[in-house]
């Protein structure tokens, strides 16, 4: 089978994979990384998000191949040891959760946002997580947090 | 998903060898239509000739009188950029509009436009703009180009490299967009070009984007939102699902019509 190789929140991984797998199903089921999860499995839920080469993208369609070589951040990726990343703070500060399940794929998402604009609206984050879906909360403290978490990152008042 | 052989060519020329090499060997560039159709076994490719290391896809430039995008584009790297939004600020916006922001960074407008999905923004965008589509041995113009759902004059081997848009005097896109997708519904490109008014459907139709000639013609007596108002379609043909039933859609479109009219100002 080929070899994929990239980088994967911060260290080299390789893996002998079918040229098929998916980049969700490599990073975990062959890299364990199972915080990237599987909800729609049809590019439309938003729970799959991880950054590649630093851009958001929907791990469920997209090939391991088409990754390779590149640098990709997943959900472990964020926090530095014990400390969460202020994304991830801030979820927990204003409660941007109930069952979970979504969290990922909205961090993820929500921290490209952040890192292209520093200081979003109310209307700037609801347009930005239209591919993230979540059944439970009714996006209010998503929101909440998404702001919170970008002006925590560095973003303006 | 049936299992296939994926190449990474990195020239032009190494993409070409490889789509020949095999007879089922399909190109891949964001994987945004083919991943979801391949997953369905809609498509099950013996091979994927990936075209993302192929340099030079990527570029857009201002030509005067037309804005050329590359194959390999994103809809993000479209929406985003200051020559689209200065030149055809309607074609930035509906690319905007696509799915969601991690769609719009992995789709291209070449992978869109080879795909010609029924529900697909960028064929009305490049009917009704009178788009070039550029290969690497042709140029075909965009009436000729979308032959139904799914169906274009490309070859097996052939590669779209660019898409070349004349700049407007006016246009623009409206869409009532499926909740979920985000795929049109019903999307209504209205543009005063180079070759006068027209007014390009996508999502409606069961035979993807097709042109309104009689709103054409009444927009090009008056260009205003009541000249399209009293002009239907018929619902003969429109695709018809749980989004919204033929008769619906025929409705949609004049609504469109109308709300791309006004957006024109």
């Amino acid at each position: 089978m080929p070899t994929v190789t990239m980088t994967v929140n911060g260290m080299e991984r390789s893996g002998n994979v079918e040229d098929r797998t998916l980049l969700v199903d490599f990073l975990r089921e062959h890299l364990g990384l199972t915080g990237t999860h599987v909800g729609c499995d049809t590019s439309q839920c938003g729970a799959c998000v991880v950054h590649v080469n630093g851009t958001s993208v929907k791990s469920c369609t997209c090939l391991a191949a088409q990754a390779d070589g590149a640098e990709v951040t997943t959900i472990e990726g964020l926090a530095n040891g014990t400390e969460l990343h202020p994304m991830q703070e801030a979820f927990r500060e204003h409660h941007g959760l109930q069952c979970g399940f979504c969290t990922p794929g909205m961090v993820m998402s929500a921290v490209d946002l952040a890192n292209r604009n520093p200081d979003p609206s109310e209307h700037e984050v609801r347009e930005w997580l239209e591919g993230n879906l979540c059944r439970c909360t009714g996006y209010h403290n998503i929101v909440e947090a998404v702001r919170a978490g970008a002006q925590a990152m560095g973003g303006g008042s | 998903m049936n299992d296939f052989t994926y190449h990474a060519p990195t020239s032009l020329d190494e993409a070409l060898a490889a789509l020949r090499g095999a007879e089922g060997a399909k190109l891949i560039a964001g994987g945004h239509s083919l991943l979801p159709v391949m997953k369905l076994n809609l498509a099950a490719p013996s091979d994927l000739v990936s075209l993302a290391g192929v340099p030079g896809l990527a570029d857009i430039s201002d030509d005067g009188d037309s804005v050329t995008v590359g194959a390999m584009c994103t809809h993000a790297q479209v929406a985003g950029s200051a020559t689209v939004q200065g030149r055809i600020p309607a074609l930035a916006a509906m690319a905007d509009g696509i799915g969601d922001a991690q769609v719009r960074n992995a789709g291209t407008i070449g992978g869109s436009v080879a795909h010609n999905d029924p529900a697909a923004d960028y064929p009305a965008a490049c009917v009704a703009l009178g788009a070039t589509i550029v290969t690497d041995r042709r140029e075909i113009g965009a009436d000729d180009f979308f032959q139904g759902m799914f169906m274009t004059p490309l070859a097996g081997d052939e590669v779209v490299t660019a898409v070349r848009f004349p700049v407007p005097s006016r246009a623009a896109y409206a869409k009532f967009a499926n909740p979920a997708s985000k795929y049109a519904v019903a999307g209504v490109m209205v543009a005063d070009g180079p070759d006068g008014v027209r007014v390009a459907v996508t999502g409606a139709s069961g035979d993807g984007v097709f042109r309104v000639g009689e709103m054409e013609a009444a927009l090009a007596g008056s260009f205003s939102a009541d000249a399209v108002a009293g002009i239907s379609v018929s619902s003969d043909g429109m695709l018809s699902d749980t989004a919204a039933g033929a008769d619906y859609r025929a409705h949609l479109v004049t609504v469109m019509a109308k709300r791309a009219v006004e957006a024109c100002g």
